[in-house]
């Protein structure tokens, strides 16, 4: 397993008490795997990848061990974490393109960068930057330019290619292809996986609420809702026959081209998510889920159901046990 | 009848550069939108589908062409014809936060429009009214009345800027991506109310940079590319049977749930158009490599970072002069390319 | 809003730059967060208490004193003693006296000062920033001059016409030769604002510039606009002080710049009275610190960002 974390909880600091965005998560990544990190606005999965590499004032982690290549990762070490960030884990941070400080050449601010993280032999890494440029097809002249001068789809790739300069082990793309166009957004997914696939970068983990685009770049995805993960798969059977009733029903409101409303009527979900500050016992999609029933009050182990296939729901579980028991083979979408 | 109609609308902006010139933010745009219509205007970052929005809304004028609204053009207004219009034009933004000033309640947007529209309306019959035109939204009164904007969610918060335009005599709604920062799973609910609202007879203009959105809740569709029109007719003949390269490659960049990208019949567009306006497209071969694919819509995105620069450098120094970033690159045609009907309710631009 | 800006869906992030903590516990600096964090800053609060302490002094103090300032007393070169608190100088005034009517006059020459650089820049600011164009360029070529005018050499000339001056005309003069400074700040802010989505709402509710800048531009600069006024208050002191001690100020009037003025112009320093000139100073400096360090503590206060941890 090239990276592994643990019941792992993510606290905020506020005067009016701590508030848990992130709730005993575990998950594992393989050597080479792209991991999907989905869900909605508030449910954590910004504060888990962010966690990861860079735990702030404001954020606490709690419980909880996160080993990458076999090796304990520190994240509430800052000072041990120096040492490991750029090189072992990585991040591109939410709004990226546009924290390139507006002031300096873009060559400066990598040089700047290299040097604080006490990178030795920098010509050879900027050379390897050079190809790696010109593989994405920017011109070497980017080097010259002040962020500003360029578009967002390559202030987006110039940050993607800072963050994996040093080949890191994993690397945390945070919303990275969401503020794009279509076509850069195809352009910067594809980068993505084009890294991965020649080692730049080992693992990687894309955090969006974009499901679709994950549908083409991750190898797997997992759903995090109000601060738990609600369920992890493969993408093409989470795609396919989903298993937590939030994923269904997130799947079920997503418009495709092709499909106009008078042909087919989506829907939402309705009521919001529950506060954090103060979150209620047992299933945290209960009071929005069309299944729940009494056993939902106790909360759900996120638990394997089907190899590979791991869900938070009771519904889900007593289906599965239900199937096994009397050992019929249908896939649960076409049950209900 | 037309209710609202733009006629070779351009905007453009000065650049006080060495070169000179002009940059064009929209070309000689025309289209009409009719009551019970629904327009999706699709459009990548520096198309113009915002100032299109601006322009009909009248907070930002047109260099040269004409809006009118029911026959009268929309610049010859004076303050009361403006306040009269926006009785019957209104708008939704993109960041549903941001619409709400932070220092007050969020329904002092309702009070605004009372203040300036109904001042002698009694609080009793406000108050119905209010309570009409939330629940044409689907939201609860007791849920968002007396509340600040940080504590209501981005779906509660545009479906009161929705409201808020219903509580006038509202006949055009501007919808400028009003869905993109919401939550998907409230995305669907306010689309489906502007298809209620549309079978009510409201005209809307849905600007959106998202083609599944487009698709889903439009009946005629728009595609700008460079301040230009570059497709336009029926919502299903577009989507169905695109025919401007541009609109292929929209097409195939979209990300699906069940179908991998492919590799289009043509792949990404290259412009090298020259200054003067004479343009070569460059069409890569359909088994280009992934990283081939990137390098071509960087050069297409080069076409519109010149733009994109002075209109940002525009807005950090202030007034109506912008500030070329240097040596032009590519350079926009002012003419828009001539379009021509494939088919009926389907115009087609020739190639740039 | 520019095309680059509007396509970032950013979940969550509100208008005021701070990051909505997880669903349903948005950190939102609402009023009350203002007064939480307001009452336990120690600068706001050391700040605002030693003001506090000079303010009750420039109130009672002279109640308190048994001479008027300007009344000579006969008894010349008193130390600090029972009979007069801050001894008297070489003329016979009551010192103690003076520092407390100087206090008095200190502060209303300040709110005079600070109010009428606050109105006319503020009016200035927000008339250029709103409008842009050639009425901003008019407008800033105006505040150009009005910086490049020396006020000093200004104020002694007009001095010399007049029969008398008062604290009211060194009031309203430190007024309008401040208000540049005020203007400037008041329009690059709103210049920013007025881009804002909000503004452009209230324009769709068909609402005039005046109603907009007032109720929805102003509101969203309060804190700044009051952090301004606070400067203001203490330039206006220091500049009013200094125009005392330089003799140009209003005269038969004491006040803390005019006791220093007389204590430089007979030698107190080389004859040691420094009864004379150490409280008039040394109290100006406490005035202007106390509002500088509140000042800085209310900076703290408005921006979550400043914050220690």
């Amino acid at each position: 397993m090239s990276v592994s974390v643990e019941n792992l909880s993510v606290a905020y600091r506020s005067h009016r008490g701590d508030v848990t965005a992130v709730d005993n998560v575990s998950f594992s990544l393989a050597d080479g795997e792209i991991m999907g990190l989905a869900g909605e606005s508030g449910c954590g999965k910004s504060t888990l990848g962010n966690a990861l590499v860079y735990l702030d004032y404001r954020m606490k982690a709690s419980g909880g061990k996160v080993t990458v290549d076999g090796k304990d990762l520190p994240i509430s070490d800052s000072n041990a974490m120096r040492s490991r960030r750029m090189t072992e884990v990585s991040l591109v941070p939410q709004y990226a393109m546009s924290a390139l400080t507006p002031t300096r050449k873009i060559g400066r601010i990598i040089d700047d960068l290299l040097k604080s993280h006490r990178v030795k032999d920098r010509d050879k890494v900027m050379t390897e930057l050079r190809r790696r440029l010109e593989l994405i097809g920017l011109k070497e002249d980017v080097l010259g330019k002040y962020s500003f001068e360029l578009s967002g789809g390559m202030r987006q790739r110039v940050t993607i290619i800072m963050s994996s300069l040093l080949n890191p082990s994993l690397l945390i793309a945070d919303e990275v292809t969401s503020a794009l166009d279509v076509s850069t957004q195809r352009a910067v997914g594809e980068m993505l996986i084009e890294f991965r696939d020649r080692g730049y970068i080992k693992s990687a983990i894309a955090i969006t609420h974009d499901l679709s685009i994950l549908a083409q770049i991750a190898d797997s995805i997992a759903i995090m809702y109000a601060g738990r993960l609600a369920e992890r798969a493969p993408t093409s059977v989470l795609v396919d026959s989903p298993l937590h009733p939030y994923t269904q029903a997130l799947l079920a409101s997503l418009p495709e081209v092709g499909v106009r409303h008078d042909q087919v009527t989506l829907s939402g979900i309705p009521g919001r998510p529950p506060s954090l500050a103060n979150p209620p016992a047992g299933c945290r999609f209960r009071d929005r889920c069309p299944f729940a029933f009494a056993k939902c009050s106790e909360t759900p182990p996120f638990e394997e159901i089907k190899p590979g296939h791991l869900v938070a729901c009771w519904k889900a579980s007593q289906e599965h046990a239900e199937m096994a028991g009397t050992g019929r083979g249908l896939p649960l979408k076409e049950q209900v | 009848m037309t209710t609202l109609k733009l006629d070779q609308v351009s905007k453009l902006y000065r650049a006080t550069t060495r070169a000179g010139g002009l940059t064009p933010a929209l070309r000689k745009v025309s289209f009409e939108l009719k009551p019970g219509e629904v327009i999706s205007l699709i459009g990548e970052s520096g198309s113009g589908k915002t100032t299109i929005g601006k322009v009909l809304l009248r907070l930002t004028r047109p260099t040269s062409g004409t809006v009118t609204f029911d026959g009268t053009d929309i610049a010859t207004y004076n303050s009361r014809g403006l306040k009269d219009y926006y009785r019957h034009v209104q708008g939704v933004f993109q960041d549903p936060f941001s619409s709400y000033n932070p220092v007050y309640l969020a329904d002092r947007v309702f009070a605004l429009v009372r203040e300036s529209y109904f001042p002698k309306v009694s609080g009793l019959e406000w108050s119905a009214k209010v309570e009409g035109a939330l629940d044409a939204v689907a939201l609860n009164p007791g849920d968002v009345l007396g509340k600040y904007p940080h504590q209501l969610s981005g779906g509660q918060q545009q479906r009161l800027l929705i409201a808020r335009a219903l509580l006038l005599d509202v006949k055009v709604l501007v919808a400028d991506e009003i869905i993109s920062m919401l939550d998907a799973s409230t995305r669907v609910d306010v689309l489906n109310l502007l298809v209620k609202l549309k079978r009510q007879g409201l005209a809307i203009l849905f600007i959106t940079h998202d083609l599944s959105l487009g698709n889903y809740v439009s009946d005629r569709t728009i595609i700008l590319r460079h301040g230009a029109i570059v497709e336009m007719g029926a919502t299903e003949k577009i989507f169905g049977n695109p025919q401007h390269d541009y609109t292929k490659m929209l097409l195939t960049a979209v990300p699906e749930l069940h179908k991998k990208w492919q590799h289009a019949p043509l792949a990404p567009l290259a412009v090298s158009a020259n200054g003067a306006g004479t343009g070569t497209a460059e069409i890569l071969s359909s088994d280009a490599p992934a990283s081939m694919l990137a390098r071509a819509s960087v050069i297409d995105e080069l076409a519109h970072a010149e733009q994109v620069v002075k209109r940002d450098l525009r807005a950090v120094f202030g007034g109506g002069r912008a500030v070329a970033s240097g040596k032009s690159q590519v350079a926009v045609a002012l003419e828009p390319p001539t379009l021509h009907e494939f088919e009926p309710d389907h115009l087609v631009a020739d190639p740039e | 809003m520019s095309e680059s800006i509007s396509e970032a869906p950013a979940p969550a992030v509100a208008a005021t730059g701070l990051p909505a903590g997880p669903a349903g516990t948005a950190v939102h600096r609402g009023r009350n967060d203002i007064l939480h964090y307001g009452l336990r800053n120690k600068k706001l609060l050391f700040g605002l208490s030693l003001e506090l302490i000079l303010v009750l002094l420039a109130i009672i103090g002279p109640y308190l004193a048994k001479n008027p300032p300007m009344e000579i007393t006969p008894y010349p070169l008193q130390h600090p003693g029972s009979k007069y608190w801050l001894g008297t100088d070489l003329t016979g005034y009551d010192l103690y006296s003076q520092l407390t009517n100087g206090l008095r006059e200190s502060y209303l020459v300040g709110a005079l000062g600070a109010g009428c650089a606050a109105l006319i820049g503020m009016a200035l600011g927000f008339i250029a920033g709103w409008r842009g164009g050639w009425l901003d360029e008019v407008l800033q070529m105006i505040t150009n001059i009005i910086v490049m005018i020396p006020s000093l050499v200004l104020l002694v000339v007009i001095g010399s016409y007049l029969t008398s001056r008062s604290v009211l005309f060194e009031g309203v003069f430190i007024g309008l030769t401040t208000w540049p400074w005020v203007a400037r700040a008041v329009r690059a802010q709103t210049f920013s604002l007025r881009s804002r989505e909000y503004v452009d709402l209230a324009r769709l509710s068909g609402k005039r510039p005046t109603s907009i800048i007032l109720k929805e531009i102003a509101p969203n600069m309060a804190s700044y606009l009051f952090l301004v006024v606070i400067l203001l208050f203490g330039s206006s002191m220091l500049i009013a002080a200094s125009y005392d001690f330089l003799g140009v100020g209003p005269n038969n009037v004491a006040s803390l710049g005019w006791t220093m003025n007389q204590a430089n112009a007979n030698a107190a320093l080389t004859y040691h009275l420094w009864w004379w000139f150490i409280p008039p100073g040394a109290v100006l400096c406490l005035m202007v610190f106390a509002l500088l360090i509140a000042n800085v503590g209310l900076d703290e206060v408005f921006n979550p960002k400043l914050r220690e941890q």
